[in-house]
């Protein structure tokens, strides 16, 4: 880039005439080039998004003459249909950009939703169902906070390679989930539990609130603090980072209990929507969560992703899902749609690596 | 051949300095100072120890043996980290860079700034970083239109500037440098020769280990060249040759 010639700008700048003592800046044609694919790539999962509902809305207006977007019943769904496996990938998000990953979020999720079911009806025997909901999902984010702490210093301090780490924390939050739940659902009797799960405010749920302003904390906590920028530094180079003086270890502890803790929210979030704890409940979200993670603009090399990339990829996959039954698919074609919107969006980040080598943060 | 003031009171002085492991005495009795504005080049064949020596002045090792004095008092590192709050920076081949990140946020990775958005929520000051970080780039006459974009855009010479501008911005005096000249092609070769004369120019003191003969005489002061754990020679670069300083490399 530094051999290609000088555009106008370039030679404009008075330091170019002194090539010796001048390290010149890349050149303005490949900034611009480099942009723009950068651009594209970063924005890779709204452009999908925004490409499906167009499709979607064009295949029900030309086959079944109906609405698809602008329906706030579908919207609604949607949305619903999202929360889950958005709250997962958002904890799933930081970990990818530390370069590991966590398996074991979707029995975390189970397990949450479980403890959160057991906890709420106990505690409702001894006090007012309201204080019950509250103290139960505090039980069930605390409680995901235990495997997330084994993982994280499973991580840390034994180094084990997060893939594996965390797949025996999948087995072991699985059996455990399955454990207290007496192998079965728990159903949960508190009408509060059941109105935070399914009540709306002006027509938004509420779980779609709380979650929407999760992310939006989640987005904060990562762009704009010391934690979130010793996150992507650790995902693109540890030696870097602790050269830093970054401590890498307490970093990586924190970081799986919060991984963990967003499961614990999902789950609790999943209980109060169906009154009842389930230990398989997050069980087909875990690789959702990653798909959202990679579909959002994540490596799985660790370095680069967002937590708004990963919301536009939790929603192309909820709007694959849901888009496919609405226009009457049959189900089996939304592993399909989503398996090939997977591996576009890896081939986008492919290419923009040979392009640009690399991505820059926020 | 450079007007840098050569006989001021040392930076570093480095005395009798032995390092052993085990029974392997990778460095013995090794001597040498740096005074401000001076660049010292530590040439040798694999093995001869000049690792060791860097390692040692910077925290890595503890001494076997010998003093180091800064600024005339003596000092012993624990760490790096103490090192680099006394002002010696190590810049390594791999320069230890966040490819993902811009240079501001490299300069500051660790000790990143903060302000308060409408008084109360901390925020990563990402203003501040970039304005440090165009200055200091300013000082190593490295100019870029795009602050934001992250280090990876830029190339081997650029990335050795910014690893340099760290070091600047956090006030390091002494600058050792391992191989920075190595995995470059030639035109940016001459880039950090250029850096290490702007580092010269502003009164720091550089240790530079080179492989490049060529590298060495254009920007040293002096040469140190060891051999075996121990000094074999050193030179002033004006009163040495190639032959001169390869014959020490290899002794007889």
């Amino acid at each position: 880039m530094t051999t290609s010639p000088p555009t106008g700008e370039e030679r404009a700048t008075p330091h170019a005439a002194e090539p010796d003592t001048h390290v010149a800046p890349p050149a303005d044609h490949a900034d611009a080039a480099r942009t723009w694919i950068s651009f594209i790539a970063d924005m890779r999962a709204w452009l999908f998004l925004g490409a499906l509902v167009i499709g979607f809305e064009l295949w029900a207006r030309i086959g079944f003459n109906a609405t698809f977007i602008l329906n706030p019943f579908n919207l609604q769904s949607i949305a619903i249909f999202a929360v889950a496996p958005l709250l997962l990938a958002t904890g799933q998000t930081f970990v990818i950009i530390s370069g590991g990953i966590d398996l074991s979020l979707g029995f975390i999720m189970g397990l949450a939703a479980v403890v959160a079911a057991h906890v709420t009806n106990i505690a409702g025997q001894s006090m007012s169902p309201s204080m019950a909901v509250v103290v139960g999902i505090c039980a069930a984010i605390l409680v995901a906070g235990i495997p997330g702490t084994i993982n994280g210093l499973l991580v840390s301090r034994l180094r084990v390679p997060p893939f594996i780490g965390t797949l025996g924390m999948f087995g072991v939050a699985r059996g455990v989930a399955f454990l207290l739940a007496g192998g079965t659902t728990v159903p949960v009797r508190n009408a509060d539990f059941a109105a935070l799960g399914n009540g709306r405010f002006f027509n938004v749920p509420y779980i779609v609130i709380i979650t929407a302003l999760f992310v939006l904390v989640m987005h904060y906590l990562l762009s704009q603090t010391k934690f979130g920028q010793h996150n992507y530094a650790i995902g693109a180079n540890p030696q870097a980072a602790r050269r830093a003086g970054i401590n890498i270890k307490s970093h990586l502890l924190r970081l799986y209990i919060l991984s963990a803790m967003c499961a614990g929210l999902a789950g609790a979030l999943y209980a109060a929507r169906f009154s009842a704890g389930a230990a398989q409940a997050g069980e087909p979200l875990l690789l959702d969560s990653v798909a959202a993670v990679v579909i959002g603009g994540a490596s799985l090399f660790g370095g680069s992703g967002t937590i708004f990339g990963t919301v536009a990829g939790a929603f192309v996959i909820a709007v694959i899902q849901y888009g496919l039954v609405f226009v009457n698919v049959e189900p089996f074609w939304q592993f399909i749609g989503v398996g090939v919107v997977i591996i576009i969006s890896v081939l986008i980040d492919q290419a923009q690596r040979r392009f640009t080598g690399g991505r820059q943060d926020e | 051949m450079n007007s840098a003031p050569q006989n001021g009171a040392p930076l570093l002085e480095v005395r009798n300095l032995s390092k052993n492991f085990g029974a392997v005495q990778a460095l013995r009795d090794m001597s040498m100072v740096v005074r401000p504005g001076e660049v010292v080049a530590l040439a040798g064949d694999n093995g001869a120890g000049k690792t060791t020596l860097i390692k040692a002045i910077s925290g890595v090792y503890q001494p076997s043996g010998g003093e180091i004095f800064l600024r005339g008092q003596q000092v012993s590192f624990a760490t790096p980290q103490e090192a680099r709050d006394k002002g010696i920076e190590t810049i390594y081949q791999d320069l230890a860079l966040a490819d993902n990140l811009s240079i501001g946020a490299n300069i500051f990775l660790g000790r990143e700034p903060m302000k308060r958005f409408l008084g109360i929520l901390p925020m990563l000051d990402r203003k501040k970083m970039a304005d440090a970080a165009r200055e200091t780039m300013a000082l190593l006459d490295f100019h870029v239109n795009r602050m934001d974009a992250p280090v990876s855009n830029f190339s081997g010479g650029q990335r050795q500037a910014v690893a340099i501008g760290r070091a600047v911005y956090w006030d390091a005096q002494i600058l050792i440098m391992d191989e920075p000249t190595a995995a470059l092609g030639v035109p940016e070769q001459r880039k950090v020769i250029s850096l290490i004369k702007q580092l010269k120019a502003q009164g720091r003191g550089v240790i530079f280990i080179s492989h490049n003969l060529q590298d060495i005489f254009a920007v040293s002061d002096r040469i140190v060249v060891l051999r075996r754990g121990v000094q074999a020679g050193e030179r002033k670069i004006s009163e040495t040759t190639h032959d001169e300083v390869v014959k020490l490399m290899v002794g007889g």
